[in-house]
């Protein structure tokens, strides 16, 4: 009997406790909304560029050699590409090029002189080794030869 | 369907996994990478209609280039057109309020048009090829910065609007006219409303052409956001940076155009060939106009493995910039001998020609299939990559695609 109660007792409070936690997190969720966008006005627009950033994934998370939320390559210096580069750019934009250490100097001095990039200081160098390490040039000659051809039956 | 993307984009990740905790809470659940389902219906190809078979190279800003089998049509539709975007999208276009100033030191007058206004100018419509100035730059060695496009940054698509010469008309023009500037609605990647991200132009005697529109249709419909709605720019056989998009505002200068990526290393190439590796001076660098010949090879796919029984049927598209396509011809022996191929005539000037040909192989093995177009001026497109340049433009080398017999 007295057991029978304790159940009842304890299935009330737990979905108390329950509703409780989800209007908590309802209101949560909501105000950090309007903190961020107190015009709502995500609501109203069509169309826009941004990067896909995934709300799921740990930005510190690597696997297979690559830093998940940017698809950088792991490397000593690789956090500070990514808050130094990917706040205005895609990470993309470094990932598809490849360059020299002066490559990528004259890339960052470009950045700084006409496109608003901030001073690096003394992670510029660190930022250079990193990039000239993980992305360097490859010999391509003067043509390659055709690659990832997918065959297929053509009748 | 965007709102949770600009709730995201306004916040930062940081801001959301520290008060929320996602990142530790969610993450485990997940197979790696993967995003959850409410983004991924978010994306490029539904965001702005785009085929599957299009290859995203960067997605901030939007850069998007085709392959060659989905530029087989000789309009290219919308879903197949490639993007490159140098700063981020307009937002809340409002195509009432929506206006065009002409201005500058060599306008007469300063005038401001609605799109109501713009549209009771005589109404043209002509297909004409737009090529990203970078088309090609991936093969460049050694490497030239910038988005690496392969050979989709092209297309002919049917523009539609008044010719930028009749407005240049209404608002006059000052005896020292040279250039026209353009400016635009889209935003600086930094944020800084005081940059723009790009503002090119084109010279008086290209924006004088007749082809040369202001456009507020493309394929018979209002231009895609993607690609300049409401109103573009379309400079035909220029490097598709001179086809401004979202535009505002042209300027008439008595002096070359000085707005963003008209200087420096920007859509210019060295006034003289260099040695491929070569520092060039911003002084040495002269700014690209007409585009150089090249082709495509359109049908078929790359990869086709026939029978040495059937003949295959190739085709694509041909164009020259400012010029004509006088040949087109293809090799399937890796250049040792040519043949030459149907071309017809444009659909209008600078619009891209459509050429075909019936190929038979003398016996099995692995072909390449080689197209090369010759101009009327006798330029033809090179079988290796032409002369290398800091910024790898104007790579206009053969296309070429795989093919197996037997």
């Amino acid at each position: 009997m007295s057991n029978n109660n304790f159940q009842t007792l304890f299935l009330r409070l737990f979905r108390l406790v329950g509703s409780l936690v989800i209007l908590v997190v309802i209101l949560f969720v909501g105000t950090v909304y309007y903190t961020i966008d107190p015009s709502f006005s995500s609501i109203n627009e069509v169309i826009q560029d941004d990067p896909i950033p995934s709300l799921i994934v740990d930005q510190n998370l690597i696997e297979n050699g690559v830093h998940v939320q940017t698809g950088l390559k792991e490397g000593k210096g690789l956090m500070l590409v990514v808050q130094n580069c990917t706040s205005c750019h895609s990470a993309k934009m470094i990932t598809q090029n490849r360059a020299t250490k002066e490559g990528w100097q004259s890339m960052i001095k470009w950045m700084q002189q006409t496109q608003g990039l901030w001073k690096l200081g003394a992670n510029e160098d660190k930022i250079i080794d990193y990039l000239a390490t993980q992305y360097a040039p490859q010999k391509k000659g003067r043509r390659q030869r055709l690659t990832n051809i997918e065959w297929y039956d053509l009748k | 369907m965007t709102n949770r993307r600009d709730f995201i984009k306004k916040s930062s990740i940081a801001t959301i996994s520290t008060f929320l905790g996602v990142d530790i809470i969610f993450a485990n659940n997940l197979p790696s990478g993967m995003l959850p389902i409410i983004l991924q219906e978010d994306d490029f190809y539904t965001k702005f209609a785009k085929n599957k078979d299009m290859v995203i190279l960067n997605d901030r800003p939007w850069n998007a280039e085709a392959q060659a089998h989905i530029l087989d049509d000789e309009v290219t539709p919308a879903s197949n057109m490639f993007v490159r975007n140098n700063g981020l999208i307009p937002k809340n276009i409002d195509i009432n309020s929506w206006t065009l100033i002409i201005e500058g030191e060599s306008a007469k007058i300063s005038k401001t048009y609605t799109l109501s206004d713009l549209k009771k100018f005589p109404k043209h419509t002509y297909r004409l090829t737009l090529e990203c100035g970078g088309n090609g730059r991936n093969e460049f060695d050694p490497p030239a910065k910038g988005n690496q496009w392969t050979i989709g940054a092209v297309s002919c698509a049917e523009w539609t609007g008044l010719r930028l010469k009749d407005l240049l008309a209404d608002v006059g023009l000052k005896d020292d006219a040279v250039y026209i500037g353009y400016y635009g609605a889209d935003t600086h990647l930094s944020g800084n409303p005081k940059k723009d991200p790009i503002s090119r132009g084109l010279p008086l005697s290209k924006a004088t052409m007749d082809e040369t529109l202001i456009a507020y249709e493309m394929n018979g419909e209002d231009i895609p956001i993607a690609h300049g709605y409401p109103l573009r720019l379309v400079a035909g056989g220029w490097p598709a940076s001179t086809s401004g998009k979202w535009i505002n505002k042209l300027v008439v200068r008595n002096q070359v155009h000085d707005g963003a990526k008209m200087g420096g290393q920007s859509y210019r190439v060295p006034c003289e060939t260099v040695e491929p590796g070569t520092k060039v001076q911003d002084d040495q660098m002269c700014i690209i106009e007409s585009m150089p010949v090249k082709s495509l090879i359109t049908y078929p796919k790359s990869g086709a493995t026939i029978s040495i029984d059937q003949k295959l049927d190739i085709r694509g598209h041909a164009w020259a910039g400012e010029s004509e396509i006088k040949a087109v011809h293809y090799s399937v022996d890796f250049g040792a001998t040519w043949k030459e191929c149907n071309l017809k005539p444009s659909h209008n000037r600078l619009a891209w020609q459509r050429w075909s040909a019936k190929v038979s192989f003398p016996k099995n093995g692995y072909y390449e299939v080689w197209a090369r177009a010759t101009d009327e001026n006798g330029e033809m497109q090179p079988v290796v990559i032409p002369g290398w340049n800091p910024k790898g433009y104007l790579n206009n080398a053969c296309h070429r695609i795989a093919v197996k017999v037997g």
